[in-house]
């Protein structure tokens, strides 16, 4: 299957290990990776407002871009850009005098954007057109005895349009991590959000976020917290040491991205991980369980 | 005994609840204030009106009190509220009408200054940080 990728900003620099994992795991699994030509910041968030059409225009050249690219199929794994690109491109399939709006606006593309491509998440990817009993199947080094808490944050699951999965109880991530061989754990604020961008501006309500979330997950036995997002691994492992000043009781806890779990079982070296990137350090969790 | 009640549309501040309704695709009056937002509301411990707050004083026309609330600019359109709500309100596109309001007006009172972050701070922030902070807090 040939798919056109798209990265995103973050995982060309902060996020290099959820590049590195993405490109290893899918090509482990026979995939044909190629990353989406001439891509653009997607804009990161969708804007709300009724008459907000001009930013709509980042994630709409990205998708003539990928209609260009005429792969099987057009995916990203950052939850932000997933969630960007799909509901621009749901906005202009339901709104038709919108569609006409940006194709005038962009008249100097090559191709017009009629709303007639998919966007896929990587999680969708793997469970409606891989299967994850075939994923399984493909597993050289199950994760046996290690124990993963699924963060799915927001934007995969919520608006309800614009969803992966069940916005109240997911369990995608889940299922992917027992093909894999791991076990996930119970997880009540799975979908809470992290904070996202007040980080910038305000600190410490990330703080206070971070220790509830990273907190609910210890409680409940994670080994690691595994996630689909680069703001909410920037904020639950980055700024892990801002909640342990609130609560000094706030054991260290490792964020991954699910694709590093993907790329760790199915063979993958350990230079694809780039473990060295994590602020929480993960090695000893991996040794443990005799994984690295 | 019965009581009778009078309504004044004309004390309302119709033309803010009209913009508030127009850029956020949604009709305030069909919130019945059961509160189920602010229930679930992962920023309610730093906002100084909560979701249903925010769409009561929107109803009522209380410009003043909306644009210059910190409630407004702590909620980062996680959703939660816009899938829980039992009316089907956009609680999250009416707040971000209101940042649109203050964002939009002649004062351009943005809520961020990257420029003023200490630059140590800046360099170890993600774009994907960066950009959505600016998206959302600046005009």
């Amino acid at each position: 299957m040939r798919i056109s990728y798209f990265p995103g900003c973050t995982l060309k620099n902060h996020a290099v290990n959820f590049d590195d994992s993405t490109i290893a795991a899918c090509t482990r699994l026979g995939l044909t990776v190629t990353e989406l030509d001439r891509w653009n910041c997607c804009g990161t968030v969708h804007g709300l407002a009724s008459d907000d059409l001009i930013h709509r225009m980042a994630p709409i050249t990205n998708l003539i871009r990928a209609k260009e690219a005429d792969a099987d199929a057009f995916m990203t794994g950052c939850a932000m850009c997933y969630s960007t690109l799909k509901r621009a491109n749901l906005h202009l399939r339901e709104n038709p005098e919108a569609l006409s709006v940006v194709n005038g606006f962009l008249s100097l593309e090559q191709t017009d954007y009629r709303g007639d491509l998919d966007v896929l998440h990587l999680l969708e990817l793997l469970r409606d057109r891989i299967g994850f009993a075939q994923l399984a199947a493909r597993v050289e080094r199950p994760l046996s005895g290690l124990r993963v808490a699924c963060y799915y944050g927001c934007l995969l699951v919520r608006p309800r349009a614009a969803a992966i999965d069940d916005s109240e109880n997911p369990k995608v991530m889940e299922d992917l991590m027992a093909a894999l061989g791991a076990t996930p754990v119970a997880f009540p604020l799975k979908t809470e959000c992290c904070g996202a961008y007040q980080v910038v501006a305000d600190p410490g309500i990330i703080a206070e976020r971070t220790r509830r979330i990273m907190g609910s997950a210890a409680s409940h036995g994670a080994d690691l917290v595994v996630m689909s997002c680069p703001l909410c691994a920037y904020n639950l492992d980055d700024r892990q040491a801002d909640a342990r000043r609130l609560d000094p009781d706030l054991a260290p806890l490792p964020v991954f991205y699910f694709t590093q779990l993907m790329a760790l079982a199915l063979g993958c070296g350990e230079d694809v991980l780039r473990l060295e990137r994590h602020r929480t350090d993960p090695r000893a969790t991996l040794t443990a369980r005799g994984l690295l | 005994m019965s009581v009778p009640v009078r309504i004044y549309p004309e004390r309302s501040n119709r033309g803010f609840v009209d913009q508030v309704e127009r850029l956020s695709g949604q009709r305030l009056l069909a919130c019945y204030q059961c509160g189920n937002c602010s229930a679930g509301c992962p920023m309610a411990d730093h906002m100084d009106l909560l979701p249903h707050q925010i769409i009561r004083s929107a109803q009522l026309g209380l410009a003043e009190a909306l644009c210059g609330s910190r409630a407004i600019w702590a909620c980062v359109s996680c959703m939660t509220c816009n899938g829980r709500c039992p009316k089907g309100v956009r609680i999250a596109e009416v707040i971000e009408a209101v940042r649109e309001v203050v964002l939009r007006s002649n004062r351009r009172d943005d809520r961020l200054e990257v420029s003023a972050l200490p630059a140590e701070r800046l360099a170890s922030l993600p774009p994907i940080a960066l950009i959505s902070a600016m998206r959302k807090l600046t005009s």
